[in-house]
């Protein structure tokens, strides 16, 4: 309320914690980088309950076809690959709840953490990060950062209103210490090396 | 419910997954007892943190298996700790960015209202619970918003905001698994993490029965969380408004950021059109380079997981819709000021110092009968009632577990030892504790009467009865054997065998 926001300063001025506290610099703690972040990236990606498909050469999109091995409508948000489904401007956010599996590209990959970064920008509609039972997700090898210190160096957090390191699919340990896969967010997220077109 | 809707259910492995928040083992409770409940509330009167502990205890199969799941986890945690070679060093930089934030926390507070503002989201400030309760449900009326869907909070917990939505009949439905446990069985966490984790499955499988109506003969942890997801997917659909809370709120960029595993704030926040999130200022850091280090901190020091699954930063609202944020004080603008007692607003909510404290891992959160339990509640929750709380001070060991662990570096088991100071000074203390102070105050004031006293404590030990020893005044006594004593005390050792060598030695 109007008034209680001067009283909270006001309070905060008058009870400040005394005596110089400088702020820390952060180092980027990267001079371990290996030369190759994609192992690096699937072992962290795997820790965290996501698949890694292997590449095609011949037919780069058939590890994703095979991939989609549960029947129900398939969402594409990449020019890569022709899903079932259709985002215009007038797609709801729940629009995307009766999506089997969706089809997105990641805006970069985290080696430290097997994270995979969306934005707005790749999401076209937030929900399909969450909503779909399944994400088959492409990131392009070159777009992988070694460590959280690097991922936040990127240029997505100040261009972007929505962003999301999402590191292997839903899960709960909420009952006895039982990990379950899906307990709100997607069941399993499968991820495949495809350079950006 | 079929089992293709969850391959789990037919995995003959999907107990041995043990990545992300799962227990490095299965741990599986192997009989059902009655659910023990929390401490009891009497208005204003002092908790009795010890009657309810003592009642866990007495259900052998839930302490048994709170301590064994909350040990693993901070085991699980000290194997990521030694995983990252710089570990100490983000400890260092976590604890000095956020004393430095909170040294100037007027300035980052109105360089985050500048900047989120810019962005689109509407900034709104609360002095105390009620105020934060009365600001939201002004914004849910403005848009006709029967329905919340609403990711975990402690900051909610603190206001009361559910009990205050029923009132005023707006339905609010959580969405982590482990807070709609307590909620469709009205419970507080007991947890700031893992708010079911005091509940065996089969605890669950009854509250589940009776509100969602699962089998109550399945007491299977995959299968009564497909039935919650089941059941809560047409909530989330049909919401008109989301609630998140916020772990970072970062001042530069005007961003806020919610972790989550289970992606139920994404969820909350991105499905309905209108997204409000509560945080409490404390929770202001400088930059984004800062985040990485808390990133980099939180799961690993909760879970022992790298990262939690979800890791969601929200910059202004999507396009057709609203979000506001609520900045709300609740008391702490006037914790930094208490010189001794200020640092407790560094802490992250990682429960890192409940995983590794034995009195908490034995007697479970709710037997605190308050908002945050173990360590860090023993040194937060005095300062919303000082009264009320004044017990918990002594709910410690004080072996000092809880501060090695802190990642944010609060002196926990210091400010235990300066409440308990504190609350004696402010007479705030109860009448047995009273009584006995003040004869070990006489007997350890003079040196001449400890000395004499200490061979007749000796021996008393060696010979009292039984009853004597382990009584309803020897706290001591409960639930422990006092440890054998020695023939002699130090100082009739060494008048015996040294001090003639030693005083030959200085001449």
């Amino acid at each position: 309320m109007s008034g209680s926001r001067e009283a909270i300063l006001d309070t905060i001025r008058k009870n400040h914690v005394q005596g110089d506290r400088p702020r820390p610099t952060v180092p980027l703690f990267d001079q371990a980088a290996p030369a190759d972040l994609k192992a690096l990236f699937q072992k962290s990606l795997e820790r965290m309950g996501g698949k890694m498909l292997t590449p095609d050469a011949a037919d780069p999109m058939a590890p994703v076809r095979q991939a989609i091995v549960k029947p129900g409508p398939v969402l594409s948000c990449v020019p890569e690959f022709q899903g079932d489904m259709q985002i215009t401007p007038q797609t709801k956010p729940t629009d995307i709840a009766p999506v089997e599996y969706a089809v997105l590209r990641a805006a970069f990959g985290v080696a430290e953490t097997g994270s995979l970064c969306f934005t707005e920008k790749q999401l076209l509609v937030n929900t399909t990060g969450f909503l779909p039972q399944h994400l088959v997700v492409l990131l392009d090898p070159t777009q992988i950062v070694y460590n959280l210190h690097n991922a936040y160096q990127r240029p997505e957090w100040t261009q972007a209103h929505y962003a999301v390191f999402q590191s292997g699919p839903s899960a709960t340990a909420d009952i006895e210490g039982v990990l379950v896969h899906g307990a709100q967010g997607v069941r399993s997220l499968s991820v495949l090396f495809h350079p950006a077109s | 419910m079929t089992a293709e809707l969850h391959e789990e259910l037919t995995d003959p492995h999907a107990d041995q997954l043990d990545h992300g928040a799962a227990s490095s083992r299965p741990l599986k409770s192997r009989i059902s007892e009655p659910q023990p409940r929390g401490a009891k509330i009497h208005g204003n009167r002092p908790v009795d943190q010890s009657e309810a502990a003592n009642r866990f205890m007495a259900a052998t199969e839930h302490e048994a298996m709170h301590d064994a799941r909350l040990w693993d986890l901070r085991q699980k945690r000290d194997k990521e700790m030694h995983g990252i070679e710089e570990w100490e060093e983000l400890r260092n930089l976590a604890s000095g960015i956020k004393e430095h934030t909170l040294s100037k926390l007027d300035y980052y507070l109105e360089l985050f209202e500048k900047n989120a503002t810019a962005n689109g989201i509407k900034v709104h400030w609360a002095k105390d619970g009620a105020e934060h309760n009365a600001i939201v449900l002004e914004i849910l009326r403005s848009k006709g918003v029967e329905r919340l869907i609403k990711s975990k909070s402690m900051l909610t917990e603190e206001c009361g905001f559910r009990e205050f939505m029923a009132e005023n009949n707006v339905e609010v439905i959580e969405t982590d698994l482990g807070e709609r446990i307590q909620q469709l069985d009205d419970e507080a966490p007991s947890h700031v993490v893992v708010p079911a984790v005091h509940k065996l499955r089969t605890d669950v499988a009854s509250v589940f029965a009776k509100t969602i109506g699962s089998d109550p003969d399945n007491a299977d942890a995959h299968y009564l969380t497909e039935c919650q997801r089941e059941a809560t997917r047409p909530l989330i659909l049909s919401a008109q408004a989301g609630m998140t809370g916020g772990n970072f709120v970062v001042a530069e960029t005007g961003t806020f950021v919610v972790c989550t595993n289970e992606g139920n704030a994404d969820l909350s926040a991105n499905t309905p059109p209108l997204h409000i999130a509560s945080i409490g200022i404390e929770k202001l850091i400088p930059g984004l380079d800062d985040l990485a280090v808390f990133v980099r901190l939180l799961s690993r020091s909760a879970l022992g997981s790298p990262i939690t699954q979800y890791t969601s930063h929200f910059r202004g609202p999507r396009k057709g819709s609203e979000m506001h944020v609520v900045l709300v004080d609740n008391g702490r603008s006037a914790r930094l000021g208490m010189e001794k007692f200020w640092p407790g607003l560094k802490c992250i909510r990682c429960g890192a110092c409940m995983n590794t404290c034995p009195v908490f891992r034995r007697s479970g959160g709710l037997s605190y009968g308050a908002t945050y339990a173990g360590p860090i509640g023993l040194i937060i929750d005095p300062t919303f009632n000082v009264h009320k709380y004044r017990n918990l001070p002594y709910s410690s060991t004080m072996n000092g577990s809880c501060t090695n662990v802190c990642p944010v570096k609060i002196n926990i088991h210091e400010q235990i030892a300066d409440w308990r100071k504190t609350l004696a000074g402010e007479g705030e203390i109860s009448p047995v504790k009273k009584v006995m102070m003040k004869a070990a105050g006489e007997v350890l004031a003079s040196p001449v009467v400890y000395r004499a006293s200490l061979p007749l404590g000796r021996s008393a030990l060696r010979h009292l009865p039984h009853f004597m020893l382990y009584n309803k005044l020897n706290t001591w006594g409960r639930k422990r054997d006092i440890p054998e004593t020695p023939k002699q005390t130090f100082n009739e050792w060494y008048r015996k065998n040294r001090k003639q060598q030693d005083e030959g030695k200085k001449s």
